[in-house]
């Protein structure tokens, strides 16, 4: 086991909020067609709210911290905060369309040691990513700013989120991101609306064109470990937990919602009535996620994939039940590996079912691994 | 004061935060990850810019764990060394300024 590995084990033992993911805004200047958020701002945070958050998140033991949005820098005090999370000590990771870094917004970036900017980009064509954010010249600017990163000698990563408008460029996205010699992340993950509308899910790619990604080596590492069969569950699988979320991860939204995960809209309280350290320890949905071992699911527990599947908490919860299995995962599952998962078999399919409309997103990447 | 005196000071270019008593220390130029055990976090927690590191190691580790004044100043030089070579610690022998984000 990794140190780092060590650490988040030790954390989710002790229930330490070791990550954060905080969302500072929902407003941007992109309207990307598969965005699951409205845009408006519905009374963000203050710069003095947001500051008095990272004070109580450094006393609660958080180490890892992302900023994301909406877009980052629709904020003018975006730099205001960062500068406070720094001063505070955490490892920050920004998350940004990087249409608003030039060059000044870069070097300060440097000066402030952040460790990671993450950036969105749909294509290497230019044309199929302003289709995709409908911001004209969006692709120039956000890979301009990639550049004066680099110079910077900041650590950027290239997230290609796909759907099938951009479902044949990923191989394009990253070559691209060799080129610019910086880090490339696949996510064929299209999550429903904050509202419930689940319009956008026809965007995502077909479950037939996903072994095309799980094959490629560069994408999985050693294709022959991550698509072998799944391996019978041992006793002690079964005492296990499904992920970090509301164990030693949580997310909290630009009006103070905290949720156990970006993907899992459980409200457990707010922090602009309550101290966040109250909410992580004391709030009953917390406590509830956090009581959920593999044996409580209903399904999934029988099921062959249990050790090896990413079932996602929030979007079972999503589906219907936090204790039930998350169909978009079993999708996952039976892809990459052939091998019909225990939800499948029980509804009889021999084949995962076309889903439409059931809220579900295709696959989702879990925030920080820790394992159970 | 002595010649040889080692005053350290934390680099503004790393995360860290004490997880159970020991301190996780992350460099954000390489990313290279430290946890130190109990001792080391006091040391670390000391690393003002002007407290003399003979000072920490006589007024903080050696009050609170019962080391050998000798071994621990030598163990903490040792300690110094390693984490201002991976860019954790400052090290200077002359007073430092504490380095804002």
């Amino acid at each position: 086991m990794s140190l780092m590995s060590e650490v988040g084990q030790k954390a989710f033992n002790l229930g330490v909020p070791l990550a954060v993911h905080l969302d500072v805004t929902f407003r941007c200047n992109e309207r990307c067609v598969h965005c699951y958020l409205d845009h408006d701002d519905h009374g963000e945070m203050t710069t003095a709210e947001i500051k008095d958050v990272l004070d109580q998140l450094a006393e609660a033991g958080v180490f890892f911290l992302t900023l994301s949005g909406g877009e980052v820098f629709m904020r003018r005090d975006l730099f205001e905060i960062v500068e406070h999370a720094r001063r505070l000590m955490f490892n920050v990771k920004i998350k940004t369309n990087a249409v608003m870094i030039h060059e000044k917004e870069a070097r300060r970036i440097r000066e402030l040691d952040v460790d990671t900017i993450q950036i969105s980009v749909y294509s290497h064509r230019p044309e199929v990513h302003d289709a995709i954010t409908k911001l004209p010249h969006s692709f120039e600017r956000t890979i301009k700013a990639v550049r004066f990163l680099q110079e910077q000698g900041l650590r950027v990563t290239i997230a290609n989120v796909l759907m099938t408008a951009n479902s044949a460029d990923h191989l394009g996205v990253q070559k691209l991101a060799a080129e610019l010699g910086v880090h490339y992340t696949l996510d064929p993950t299209i999550t429903p609306m904050m509202d419930g509308d689940t319009s956008v899910l026809s965007l995502r790619i077909p479950g037939e064109e996903l072994p095309e990604i799980f094959h490629n080596p560069a994408l999985v590492g050693s294709q022959e470990e991550f698509c072998a069969p799944p391996k019978p569950p041992a006793a002690e699988d079964l005492e296990g937990y499904s992920c970090s979320a509301g164990h030693s991860f949580c997310y909290i939204s630009p009006y103070g919602d905290v949720f156990p995960c970006v993907q899992f809209p459980l409200p457990t309280g707010n922090i602009r009535q309550q101290k966040f350290l109250d909410i992580w320890n004391l709030s009953p949905q917390m406590k509830e996620v956090r009581s959920i071992q593999a044996k409580d699911l209903a399904v999934c527990s029988s099921c062959s994939h249990l050790t090896s599947c990413t079932r996602c908490p929030g979007l079972a919860y999503m589906e219907g039940s936090m204790r039930g299995p998350s169909t978009a995962d079993c999708e996952k599952s039976f892809y990459r590996t052939g091998v019909p998962t225990a939800n499948m078999l029980q509804q009889g399919l021999a084949k995962p079912r076309r889903i439409s409309g059931n809220g579900a997103p295709l696959i989702q990447i879990r925030p920080v691994a820790v394992p159970a | 004061m002595p010649e040889n005196c080692i005053y350290i000071a934390r680099s503004s270019a790393i995360a860290a935060r004490a997880l159970a008593g020991e301190m996780m220390v992350m460099n954000s130029a390489d990313s290279t990850f430290f946890t130190l055990n109990e001792v080391a976090t006091v040391i670390f927690q000391a690393a003002d810019g002007h407290t003399p590191l003979r000072e920490i190691v006589r007024d903080r580790v050696c009050e609170q764990f019962d080391v050998d004044s000798e071994q621990a100043q030598a163990d903490a030089e040792q300690f110094v060394a390693e984490l201002s070579g991976h860019g954790i610690l400052l090290v200077s022998n002359q007073p430092l300024a504490a380095e804002a984000p």
